[in-house]
């Protein structure tokens, strides 16, 4: 039976994360992705071409712009019945849905999903990725999200045919009342191959423009420990840990972060990681594969002066 | 109005758990155990609205062995007025866990039901989005600010791009994030004053409800671990490793 995927997708441009899904989910069957919202064609267009999609479902109407839970679960309950498996990416809309979704269906979801051993065995982390639980299940219907970060991005070799959906609209009773976007021109945080991070240390949002100056100069994306978040030093959306975003680039430079364990949960997955500290023994620089001990007020402007020095570019 | 919160007794946040090296599980034994932090962000959202007047009656709910009483009391000395133990010694999924509280919520009929946003030992952040399909509510998950005028809830909530403002009609689900508020702790003679609060105790498996696994935990692995690295003499030498990286990158 097919895979269907639920596209993740921004104003108007499809989330890196959904062609990871699709790679992942490729190794289970042939996959539909599913498009909901208003203003979509690109997304749709973007998705027919990654390699592994057979169709692309779209439904466009005013009433699914919000992307909110009442309004996808329904559509995709109706889906449901000609799929093996439904999956979403483990981001904040897939973990808004899929739950709410599997329990209209009687299903017990497996989310977060970061190894896939079968079509009805998965890995998944518990407690904050110190373990790795593997699960089985017998049910009719697999529902998931998975880890886009655990993935590689599926190729763009695809041509599948776009087919609209009819869709009945619901009389969702939620209604969005304002968005807060940050704004932001460095790369997707869960796909970004290099991420600097910085820490509460940093003493101040001003402080923390140093972090965002070492990351435009390399090209990273830009990420923060809950403290620096909770101090209004970085918006919410640029967390990084159990409770934010997780990343797996190639290259994690963390500035003056201590390295709790809800912070760790979320770089698991960097391939190499830099630490940036005053304190030799900080947890993060005793598994760091790098280290540097300094300041990080003399150390990242000098660090910063060399990058240019070399001639780095992003 | 009335506030329902469902609090799950957890692994205390800063242990750091050990994985059975036989791999049936994380050893939890002779382990402190607290309020999943999440929760106790429901809790404190619920006495706040008390206090200012939008809730007359907080009741709190736990399901687990005997000893989930210790977080209900927990939640009792921060403000909240009555509490319900749904005591079972199985380890119940998370479909399970929200049928059990779509089956109180449907006898005792609150008008806003808090959660936590996720369980710190299993990482799930599904049971108030399940119990709000169940139930057919809207929801609101990840909350970082709640406001309540008249039946009508506004709900500001963390999401991939920032953050979005959502509004409903109640009844309706909640979830907690952590910058919601700041959890009190509870002076002593709030302790005190918890233990003469009623609390109901019932047996999960009295309430005909389908408790049976739908999945099978096959095994329990720890993660790879990382080996330590080594230490850079000065910046000089880290700038040249950076920009040898990313030439590597670039070459692929
Ligand atoms: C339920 C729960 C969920 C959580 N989820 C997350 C999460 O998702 N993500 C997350 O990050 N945290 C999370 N936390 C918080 C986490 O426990 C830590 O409190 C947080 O990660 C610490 O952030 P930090 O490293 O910036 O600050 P600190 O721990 O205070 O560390 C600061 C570090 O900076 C170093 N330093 C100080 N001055 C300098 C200087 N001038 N130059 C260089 N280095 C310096 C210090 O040596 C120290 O190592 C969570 C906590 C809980 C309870
Ligand atoms: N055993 C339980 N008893 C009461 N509430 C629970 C229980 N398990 C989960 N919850 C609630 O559901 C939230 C999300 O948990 P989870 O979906 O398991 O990550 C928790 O923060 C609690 O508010």
């Amino acid at each position: 039976m097919t895979i269907l995927v639920l596209a993740d997708h921004d104003l108007g441009a499809l989330s890196p994360a959904t062609a990871r899904v699709v790679a992942a989910a490729s190794v289970l069957g042939e996959i539909d992705v599913l498009v909901l919202g208003e203003g979509i064609d690109q997304v749709a267009a973007d998705a027919a071409k990654l390699s592994g999609v057979a169709r692309v479902l779209v439904a466009q109407h005013p009433g699914l712009v919000g992307q909110t839970a009442e309004t996808f679960v329904p559509v995709l309950a109706k889906l449901a019945p000609d799929y093996a498996h439904i999956i979403a990416s483990a981001g904040a809309l897939g973990r808004d849905i899929v739950p709410r979704l599997a329990a209209r269906l009687d299903i017990q979801p497996i989310t977060d999903v970061i190894a896939i051993h079968g079509p009805n065995r998965f890995d998944r982390p518990i407690y904050a990725g110190n373990a790795i639980q593997t699960v089985s299940s017998a049910q009719p219907r697999q529902i998931l999200t998975i880890r886009a970060s655990a993935f590689r991005a599926a190729g763009q070799g695809g041509s599948a045919q776009i087919i609209p959906l009819d869709y009945d609209p619901v009389n969702a009773i939620a209604t969005i009342v304002a968005a807060h976007r940050t704004e932001n021109n460095t790369p997707d945080l869960a796909t970004a191959q290099i991420v600097v991070g910085g820490g509460v240390s940093v003493g101040s949002a001003e402080g923390f423009k140093l972090v965002g100056q070492l990351a435009a100069i390399i090209g990273a994306g830009v990420g923060a420990t809950r403290a620096a978040v909770d101090a209004g030093y970085a918006p919410n959306d640029w967390q990084i840990g159990q409770t934010g975003k997780i990343i797996a680039p190639d290259l994690y430079i963390a500035v003056g972060i201590s390295g709790a364990l809800q912070h760790l949960a979320g770089i698991q997955g960097a391939k190499k990681i830099i630490a940036i500290n005053t304190d030799p023994e900080a947890p993060l620089v005793k598994l760091a594969d790098i280290v540097l001990i300094g300041d990080l007020f003399e150390t990242i402007p000098a660090l910063i002066a060399q990058l240019e020095h070399l001639g780095v570019k992003p | 109005m009335k506030i329902f919160v469902a609090v799950k007794r957890v692994v205390d946040h800063n242990v750091r758990i050990r994985v059975r090296p036989d791999g049936t599980g994380v050893e939890t034994a002779g382990v402190r155990m607290s309020m999943n932090p999440f929760c106790k962000h429901a809790v404190e959202a619920a006495v706040q609205l008390g206090e200012a007047g939008k809730a007359d009656e907080i009741v709190v709910v736990s399901i687990g062995p005997k000893a989930v009483n210790d977080v209900i009391l927990t939640a009792l000395a921060m403000g909240a007025h009555r509490g319900i133990l749904v005591e079972t010694d199985a380890d119940l999924e998370t479909l399970a866990i929200a049928k059990l509280l779509a089956a109180i919520v449907a006898e005792e009929k609150p008008d806003l039901v808090l959660l936590g946003k996720q369980a710190v030992d299993d990482d799930s952040n599904h049971v108030g989005q399940m119990l709000a399909g169940l139930l057919d509510w809207p929801q609101a998950t990840f909350a970082s600010e709640i406001n309540i005028e008249a039946d009508q809830l506004s709900v500001s909530r963390e999401v991939d791009y920032g953050r979005v403002t959502t509004a409903m009609p109640l009844p309706a689900i909640v979830t907690a994030d952590l910058r919601l508020n700041t959890p009190r702790n509870a002076a002593l003679p709030m302790v005190m004053k918890a233990r003469q609060k009623p609390l109901a105790v019932r047996s999960a498996d009295c309430m005909n409800i389908d408790l049976t696994p739908r999945l099978t935990i096959e095994k329990t692995s720890p993660p790879p671990e990382r080996v330590a690295g080594r230490t850079v003499a000065d910046v000089g030498e880290l700038a040249s490793l950076i920009a040898a990286d990313i030439a590597e990158m670039e070459a692929l």
